[in-house]
């Protein structure tokens, strides 16, 4: 089972790498980027027999160590296999 | 009385706050590393500065699971007094013992500069020796310095007065152009609600000598090393 958990700041956080970033793009000419929020991404491949299970597991290692709840959330989208998770 | 100074993979201020504590100070220190589960009877802790298990994920957040934490929770929770500098800041963010989180520099750079510190609160072991409204002239050099938590905590923090130093100018003033990293509230340093752990972001520990440009961090020290002095912050070992 491969997980990807995808964790990102709080709307109410402020982003300064996001910002620098977007103003990054906006001296390239990018003038439809209105906002950029950076984040982070993780591929999880684990040992579960289910979606539930690797879906449960991936949300104890977020909560307890990939996200801090103080400033991010997280989001979390299981797979069967490497190949299905768009690979 | 003795220092128990915590070295993580990473930390590279160690040398330095045992240096001050040591040699410039006279106290007993001792290094003791992440992986150790003793404090060795030590009387105060001090978590350094530096970049612990590579500041990888975020600052502080593998170092929280080392196992010397678990000591240095037990001992926090006891009433000993724990002093977190910079990235030991950082990690005592992270393990909970203090609220919050920090977040990229406003200007998204590494600060590296002398700033001015204003003491807010003399009733913690690391301040008894300051006088209220006492500025301080003490180095930064960090990239994740901006303090940030949500608004009702800030208002706690505020109530409960546990924000015992502030980034001010030269007049002592908290403006906006004193403070180098975008923190709420100008919010240089914190303490516990026991008051018994303090973190802060500057490194009063390079500031213990007038040949290196500034002993105003001395007065961090000598305050501990009074109030321990005294039973003031008894602890349990």
């Amino acid at each position: 089972m491969r997980a990807r958990v995808f964790v990102t700041l709080k709307p109410s956080v402020f982003d300064p790498q996001g910002t620098t970033v977007a103003e990054a793009l906006h001296s390239l000419g990018f003038a439809a980027v209105k906002d950029v929020r950076q984040g982070k991404y993780f591929e999880l491949d684990l040992d579960a027999s289910s979606a539930e299970e690797a879906r449960r597991l991936a949300a104890e290692a977020a909560d307890k160590l990939l996200a801090n709840p103080v400033i991010e959330s997280y989001r979390i989208e299981v797979a069967p296999d490497a190949k299905e998770a768009g690979r | 009385m003795k220092f128990a100074v915590v070295v993580f993979p990473g930390s590279n201020c160690d040398h330095d706050a045992y240096h001050a504590v040591k040699h410039v100070l006279g106290q007993d220190a001792e290094f003791i590393w992440h992986k150790d589960t003793s404090l060795q009877g030590a009387d105060v802790v001090v978590l350094p500065g530096g970049f612990a298990h590579g500041d990888y994920l975020r600052t502080g957040a593998i170092a929280r699971f080392s196992p010397v934490m678990q000591e240095v929770t037990k001992f926090a929770s006891a009433g000993g007094p724990v002093l977190g500098i910079c990235n030991g800041f950082q990690v005592l963010l992270e393990a909970g013992l203090l609220p919050g989180a920090m977040l990229r520099n406003r200007s998204v750079k590494f600060q590296c500069e002398h700033v001015s510190l204003r003491v807010e609160q003399t009733d913690t072991p690391f301040t008894v020796e300051c006088h209220a409204g006492q500025v301080l002239r003490i180095p930064i050099a960090h990239g994740e310095g901006n303090y940030y938590a949500e608004p009702d905590v800030i208002d706690r923090l505020e109530t409960n007065r546990q924000v015992v130093f502030r980034y001010v100018d030269a007049g002592g003033a908290a403006t906006s152009e004193a403070n180098p990293n975008g923190s709420a509230h100008n919010i240089a340093g914190l303490c516990s609600e026991a008051r018994n752990v303090v973190g802060l972001m500057p490194h009063p520990e390079r500031a213990c000598e007038l040949a290196i440009g500034s002993a105003d961090g001395l007065v961090l020290f000598e305050s501990v090393v009074k109030s321990v002095g005294r039973g003031a912050f008894a602890t349990v070992r």
